[in-house]
């Protein structure tokens, strides 16, 4: 059966004389598809959605709108322009040309951390495959569908490079990508955060805002990597990434400044008693995700993270502009770690703490978030904020697992902590009442109650447009 | 290397009540050892146990929980060894502790247990106790040995975790706890996937670790508990019930001198540190042996067939690990020989009682801790000796042994059928035919005298032993021996003793010693492991090794 290639699947990889490419995708894609349906959103596989979809690389490709049913979604397979002379940026092979292909003594490494991003992308998917089901608005649905075709995108640019690079066990790890499940206790996703649930909105926008933001440090500290084609895929898929993490960012807004409007509607000013969903709920669901996001940079002393700089596979975040010494071999990093029951700064080699490093990147990151969401607080005229809880607080993976921290990074006891737990993370009741908010809208422009509507609606389209048209 | 930290090692005893790292749990026909190592307990505190990460403290553990299985537990027929950990069985040895320490403590961390395995493996095949290894995370280097080392081998299938060894691909030194051997030699997975195998740091998960035959089974999270429980009854059932009743083993009485020397009950062990010498001395029996095998019951750990080999036992390990500078050990014996004869007829007339068997394989346990030392031995038979029964072994064990030839004081050896088969050296053969591998007549000849004793002129004509001085040459000749012997290359000497020791056909266990363990020792050694730009000095740090590419 000829496929037309370059037709189905738009590329700028030369698909259409790339037999062992074909190979690979001939088997694949229909898995995917078949994956797509299985696990995609549920209930919506046959609507229309305004979707964008990538045709090319250049201005007017990467972004082309239109009504699509997401199983014929376009999904590509696309690299940023390559980058004349470029050299290894870092690491013991630094000022080296950068490797075209995967160089044996890497191949394992490289191979993980591909198979490890490449599983959040589907991971993701499942767990937000209930969400149409209780959409707020067809321009928040919209989205959910925009960020599942994309996050699928991504799972094709890492497919592309297992197929490409790393030949028979490339095609078995893409095939496993396929099988595994999100929450499933046999079957898991690789990481732990992409294993728990997504129940409602208001997770959906704080997994975006910080999860897919952890996304978007990976992929820039891969981007700077000397596998040239992992770092132009990485360069091409953070255009993309940067539209989940404000579909996160400004969901969370909305749902701030909607307490704000239902707190002034009460004589009291209780939000829950309007059918909002109050400020501390919204800390509490912000503590819970930026901590198990930071699990997923990995512990702060590494072996592997020194390994991986020095091989050249995975450097710091913009390595070139933001770092001075790249090689990063004689430098140390200071690390307040826990020692007889008190936190004792400790030196750690700067190259066994780049996980750290990159962490603390994302950090300042989502310190501008909070800064915009305060902002918007503040300009509504409210004096209550947002505030990212400590590095060290809830934290599952690396030196301060196993600890207890408050969310100023005051190490707790257990007792202090199972006494105040509740405070600072959702507890089983502010999880049951965000669920029970949970109604679908699906009358163009309207919203739900909980959520305020959106300054503008997608590519220039008014917020009452139907983005949505269910089959 | 760095700073590589000598440690003396205060004690090799334990007890279930006193472990940090395992934790013993007995169910019936079914024990539970779980590892759950504390990181800040290592027996140093320059390095951290991390992902249950083993240090010897942590072997000495598990040593004293095999041999209270063995003793104390007779009831128990399966083993089942997991761990307390989510996610990680066992990360194998701790690197860190191995990179600061000094060459001869890394020996003989490993040559102990690779001794713990292998008795571990003995003890299935003995007391037909069974080792479940249910790896209910990653077992990674050591950790997955351990595992090799059991008889099944169970691995959680939850899409991460794996067995690995990589130690040649991360560390650049081998596997060292007899995972080469056991994988091509006692699993029988075929050479080329075990290079394979070997090379891939992050080793294989459950579904192609079965296909592979690096582990028997595996089971899905969901039903781990249920399936371990049920592997473990199965194989609690097939083999026949013993005893139910056990006996305590408990702490050994010692004087221990400031030069390092050892007063035990039956044992004593003296250090002459300016000599580089050291004598071990075992004396015979003081009383008759049990009469029946409800008397040896009764006197349980106290009956001398036992307490004397716990002694010997603990000398040896305090002389190998604390007395890195001695160089040759004598090797002695006191006492009246017909004391002894009459505890090895004892335990003789008694085989097939499950205590008298187990106390037979434990003196043959301690003998292979003989045969194992990195240092020269030399048997001093002469006018207080009782080189008899299962002593005589150790004449036999020895590098060489002197006999007294003495008209007015007539000294003698004895053997007893202990010499023929009941105490076979790791090649799975005993000391005599060692001794004479391809003179069937000479072992024959030898074991003609069982019954009688045999004087110095009979036993040099034998062979059985090296040199029987008289009693006007004797002191000299000893004192002459001994001081050229202290005046050679330790290294030298260590490596061409243990190709004389071990003579004739191979096994698993002697290959571990003989080939896994002296290339593992030699690379060790090498500055592509050690260097400063070694693979074993800089893991963990920032730096990347650098090889010399050179191969011989």
């Amino acid at each position: 059966m000829s496929i037309n290639y370059d037709e189905r699947i738009p590329n700028n990889v030369d698909l259409s004389s790339d037999k062992r490419l074909q190979r690979a995708l001939e088997h694949w894609q229909p898995a995917f598809l078949d994956w797509w349906q299985d696990m995609g959103p549920e209930g919506w596989q046959a609507s229309d959605v305004y979707l964008r979809t990538a045709v090319s690389t250049d201005a007017g490709g990467w972004a082309q709108f239109g009504l699509v049913k997401m199983p014929e979604y376009r999904w590509g397979i696309f690299l940023a322009d390559p980058v004349a002379d470029r050299r290894i940026g870092f690491g013991d092979h630094f000022g080296q040309p950068v490797w075209q292909d995967v160089p044996g003594e890497y191949r394992n490494v490289l191979q993980r951390i591909i198979v490890t991003q490449a599983d959040t992308e589907p991971a993701s998917v499942e767990q937000q495959r209930h969400l149409g089901a209780t959409a707020p608005s067809l321009y928040d649905l919209r989205n959910l569908f925009q960020v599942n075709v994309e996050e699928g995108r991504h799972l094709w640019a890492m497919v592309y490079l297992l197929h490409r690079y790393f030949g028979r066990d490339g095609r078995d790890e893409a095939e496993a990508l396929l099988d595994r499940r999100a929450g499933d206790a046999d079957n898991p996703r690789i990481l732990d955060a992409f294993n728990q649930a997504c129940p409602d909105w208001l997770t959906f926008f704080c997994f975006t805002t910080f999860t897919d933001r952890d996304g978007k440090y990976q992929l820039a500290s891969l981007a700077e990597s000397a596998f040239d084609p992992l770092s132009r895929t990485c360069r091409f898929m953070l255009t993309e990434e940067a539209h989940h993490l404000s579909v996160g960012e400004d969901g969370v807004k909305r749902v701030l400044l909607r307490a704000l409007e239902l707190a002034a509607q009460d004589p009291d000013g209780d939000v829950r008693r309007q059918g909002g969903i109050d400020v501390d709920t919204v800390q509490k669901y912000v503590n819970y995700w930026f901590s198990y996001s930071l699990d997923l940079f990995g512990s702060e002393v590494s072996s592997n993270a020194a390994t991986f700089f020095a091989g050249g596979i995975k450097g710091r975040y913009r390595e070139d502009v933001e770092w001075e010494d790249h090689t990063a071999l004689s430098a140390v990093h200071v690390l307040p770690l826990v020692d007889n029951g008190r936190l004792v700064d400790t030196e750690v080699p700067l190259r066994n703490a780049m996980n750290q490093v990159l962490r603390q990147s994302y950090v300042e990151d989502s310190e501008r978030v909070v800064k915009r969401w305060n902002r918007a607080l503040e300009e509504a005229g409210s004096d209550v904020r947002i505030t990212l809880p400590s590095t060290r607080f809830h934290r599952r993976q690396g030196v301060y697992a196993g600890h207890h921290f408050a969310p100023d990074g005051t190490l707790l006891t257990a007792d202090q902590w199972a006494a105040r737990r509740d405070a600072w993370l959702p507890s089983e009741a502010d999880r049951a009442y965000v669920a029970s908010l949970m109604q679908p809208v699906y009358e163009p422009g309207q919203m739900a109650h909980w959520i305020a509507a959106p300054k503008r609606g997608i590519n220039k389209m008014p917020v009452d447009y139907v983005y949505v048209r269910r089959a | 290397m760095a700073h590589a930290t000598h440690m003396p090692v205060s004690s090799f005893e334990t007890h279930p009540s006193a472990y940090r790292h395992w934790a013993l749990s007995i169910d019936g026909s079914v024990a539970r050892l779980v590892l759950d190592i504390q990181e800040t307990n290592g027996l140093r505190d320059d390095y951290l146990l991390k992902q249950n990460s083993y240090d010897l403290g942590v072997d000495i553990e598990l040593h004293d929980a095999m041999e209270r299985l063995r003793f104390e537990h007779p009831a128990v027929r399966c083993v089942v060894v997991t761990s307390a950990q989510p996610k990680v069985f066992c990360a194998g040895a701790n690197i860190p502790m191995l990179a600061t320490s000094t060459h001869h403590f890394k020996v003989n961390f490993c040559k102990y247990t690779n001794e713990t395995r292998c008795d571990l493996e003995a003890s299935s095949a003995q007391s037909g106790l069974t080792w479940l290894a249910a790896l209910n995370g990653t077992a990674a280097g050591g950790g997955y040995e351990l595992a090799l080392a059991c008889d099944r081998i169970a691995l959680i299938d939850d899409r991460s975790s794996a067995v690995s060894l990589p130690e040649v691909p991360l560390l650049g030194v081998l596997p060292g706890t007899g995972g080469l051997t056991r994988l091509v030699d006692k699993r029988h997975v075929r050479r080329d996937l075990a290079d394979v195998f070997c090379t891939k740091a992050e080793g294989f998960r459950a579904r192609d670790a079965v296909k592979m035959g690096l582990v028997d089974v595996a089971f899905p999270r969901s039903r781990w508990d249920e399936g371990v429980a049920a592997l473990a009854a199965e194989v609690a059932a097939a083999h026949p019930a013993r005893s139910a009743e056990g006996i305590v083993l408990p702490p050994l009485e010692v004087e221990v001198g400031d030069d390092g020397s050892r007063r035990y009950r039956y044992v004593h062990l003296s250090v002459d540190t300016a000599g580089r010498t050291a004598t071990v001395c075992v004396r015979a029996p003081d009383a008759p042996p049990p009469a029946d095998a409800d008397a040896l019951r009764a006197e349980g750990a106290a009956t001398w067939s036992l307490r004397a080999f716990r002694e010997l036992d603990d000398a040896l390990l305090h002389l190998r690990f604390n007395q890195p500078e001695v160089g040759l050990v004598l090797l002695r014996t006191e006492g009246d020989p017909a004391a002894v004869l009459a505890h090895d007829a004892c335990l003789a007339d008694l085989a097939g009682d499950w205590l008298a068997d187990e106390i037979t394989w434990f003196q043959g346990r301690v003998l292979r801790r003989v045969d194992n030392m990195a240092k020269s031995m030399f048997a001093l038979v002469d006018r207080e000796s009782c080189f008899v029964g299962a002593l005589f072994e150790i004449t036999l064990a020895a590098d060489r042994s002197y006999m007294l030839d003495d008209p007015d004081a007539p000294t003698a050896v004895q053997l007893t059928a202990a010499s023929d088969g009941r105490f076979p050296m790791a090649t799975g053969i005993s000391r005599l035919a060692c001794r004479f591998p391809s003179d069937a007549d000479a072992v024959q000849t030898a074991l003609a005298t069982i019954g009688a004793p045999v004087h110095p002129e009979q036993a040099l004509e034998l062979g059985l032993v090296t040199l029987t001085p008289d009693d006007l040459d004797w002191d000299d000749e000893i004192r002459i021996a001994i001081e050229e012997r202290v005046s050679l290359s330790p290294d030298a000497l260590t490596g061409m003793e243990q190709n004389l020791r071990f003579v004739g056909r191979e096994t698993c266990e002697s290959k571990i010693y003989g080939r896994l363990s002296a290339w593992q020792n030699w690379i060790f050694q090498r500055p592509n492991a050690v260097g400063e730009q070694g693979a074993l000095t800089l893991y963990g740090h920032p730096e990347s090794p650098k090889f010399d590419w050179g191969r011989t």
